[in-house]
């Protein structure tokens, strides 16, 4: 393990979280454990280390038209204060990476991307620049903190001033004074839930999560690990790269076409996408339910009688219905509510049925 | 780590507790089911299967990850903790109790020479 990666807040729970290798990197799994953090962050609050995420800057005058020609959601939409969800694609359609675009000013945006694909994204960005535009990755000294949950506002609002109320969904504001430490306060986040996502100076974000903790302790705000993330991602549907995504699985099959705009101009992947827009793609994402005993994981294998069909993408008991449930990616043919589909688990045809997702959504959402 | 000194335990993290007649309880040990985390799902084989040693015999399911069982004797199942597919909970809360999993009744009783006790088991997972 000689060359793991360890974010800024390594030192602060090395003792208390159960730590795995997450993409190059060493991450907190779990706390207390992965059921008990979920329901927190449904019920009251959860703060996360996300500093392993990937930011890179594209500034210059000729910022927006490089946004544009990589990613598929129209980012000349955006404002200053604005935050965009998004996917950069290859040529045929296949997926670099999903990720967020943050536009601080004219010429100046932050793309925040996963973890893994940190360098092939920042070359893929570097590679298609031309004019005025540099492309700079900045993950080093960027530390990200997420707390998320319905009392994310109420207990991140005793640190600050700044009126959290007005940092609407999709919108953020730099330079927030929490308590002493200066973050950029985004009003984003991977669980389902209302909540923040915080961008620091690496070196100050030991402090900010314990001034987190110690304010929300009372709220029962807990720190969690990425177990909880994925199964709160997962039960919202928010795709993740690597399973729900890929070089071989388009945004459109994924499910994330809200965030393709074929009408924005040319950009990369801009043909099949809008082909596979109209027309349809050849793969649906869907969700599934067992039937019978068993939870479907990524890649066991879904037939419809003796045809496979497509494969499971991701797939747990979901901490909050209680059920197993899955997503698989399948041929649209078969992609109809309700019908009846086997997952091999272990070399047994297990019957499970196509259900609607999300299959989490929050209350007034 | 609870390691009771009076059971014997396999390195696939097993744990077998003699109980006369050639007959065995099987489950996982405090290590194991603190390293799976929430346990979700337990599959057992059923009464009357054979069981060789090493072989898989079912799975336990956490939240996040699979994780096969092998059998750390060869023997026929005689019975089986039917709890555990309502309350698979049990095996974190009472790994050595009624996290139990299966009961056999074991073909080649030598199998248990090759089991570790308490303190060599302790001195392997301390390793890891």
């Amino acid at each position: 393990m000689a060359d793991v990666k360890r974010t800024p807040l390594y030192p602060v729970y090395k003792d208390k979280a159960k730590l795995v290798p997450f993409g190059g990197w060493e991450m907190p799994v779990q706390f207390s454990g992965i059921k008990a953090e979920h329901e927190a962050v449904r019920t009251r609050a959860g703060l996360f280390d996300v500093s392993h995420m990937g930011e890179a800057e594209i500034t210059g005058s000729d910022a927006l038209q490089l946004v544009q020609r990589l990613t598929t959601n129209d980012a000349s939409k955006l404002e200053p204060g604005r935050v965009q969800y998004t996917a950069m694609c290859y040529p045929d359609g296949g997926t670099v990476d999903d990720l967020l675009v943050y536009m601080r000013g004219e010429g100046d945006y932050l793309l925040v991307i996963n973890a893994a694909n940190i360098d092939k994204d920042v070359e893929w960005m570097g590679k298609h620049a031309s004019g005025d535009v540099t492309v700079k990755n900045v993950s080093d000294r960027i530390a990200q903190i997420a707390l998320q949950g319905p009392r994310a506002e109420k207990v991140l609002q005793r640190l600050t001033e700044t009126d959290l109320s007005r940092i609407r969904p999709f919108r953020f504001q730099a330079d927030v004074d929490l308590d002493g430490v200066s973050g950029l306060v985004s009003r984003t986040g991977y669980t389902g839930e209302d909540g923040f996502e915080i961008y620091l100076d690496a070196e100050k974000a030991p402090l900010l999560w314990e001034k987190i903790l110690e304010t929300g302790k009372d709220d029962g705000v807990v720190p969690c690990g990425l177990g909880a993330r994925d199964t709160l991602r997962f039960e919202a549907r928010l795709a993740l790269y690597g399973n729900e995504l890929s070089a071989s699985i388009s945004p459109i099959e994924a499910g994330i076409g809200f965030a393709v705009k074929p009408d924005k101009g040319d950009f990369i992947g801009r043909d099949v996408l809008v082909r596979q827009k109209k027309e349809g793609a050849p793969r649906k994402l869907v969700g599934l339910e067992m039937v019978e005993r068993g939870i479907p994981r990524s890649h066991y294998p879904v037939y419809v009688g003796e045809e496979e069909v497509g494969e499971i993408t991701s797939g747990t008991q979901s901490p909050t219905l209680k059920k197993n449930v899955g997503l698989a990616l399948i041929k649209w043919e078969h992609a109809q509510l309700d019908n009846r589909v086997d997952v091999e688990i272990r070399g047994k045809r297990v019957a499970a049925k196509i259900v609607k997702t999300p299959f989490y959504k929050r209350p007034n959402q | 780590m609870n390691l009771p000194k009076e059971l014997r335990y396999s390195d696939e993290h097993e744990w077998v507790k003699e109980e006369g007649d050639n007959k065995v309880r099987i489950g996982i040990t405090d290590f194991a089911q603190d390293e799976l985390g929430d346990i979700v799902f337990v599959e057992l084989p059923e009464e009357g299967d054979e069981l060789e040693v090493d072989s898989p015999f079912g799975s336990v399911e956490s939240v996040k990850t699979v994780s096969e069982l092998y059998a750390p004797v060869s023997g026929k199942v005689v019975e089986v903790n039917e709890d555990l597919e309502d309350s698979p909970e049990n095996v974190n809360e009472a790994p050595y109790d009624s996290g139990w999993m299966i009961v056999v009744e074991m073909s080649q009783p030598s199998d248990l020479e090759k089991l570790m006790d308490a303190d060599k088991y302790q001195a392997m997972v301390s390793e890891d």
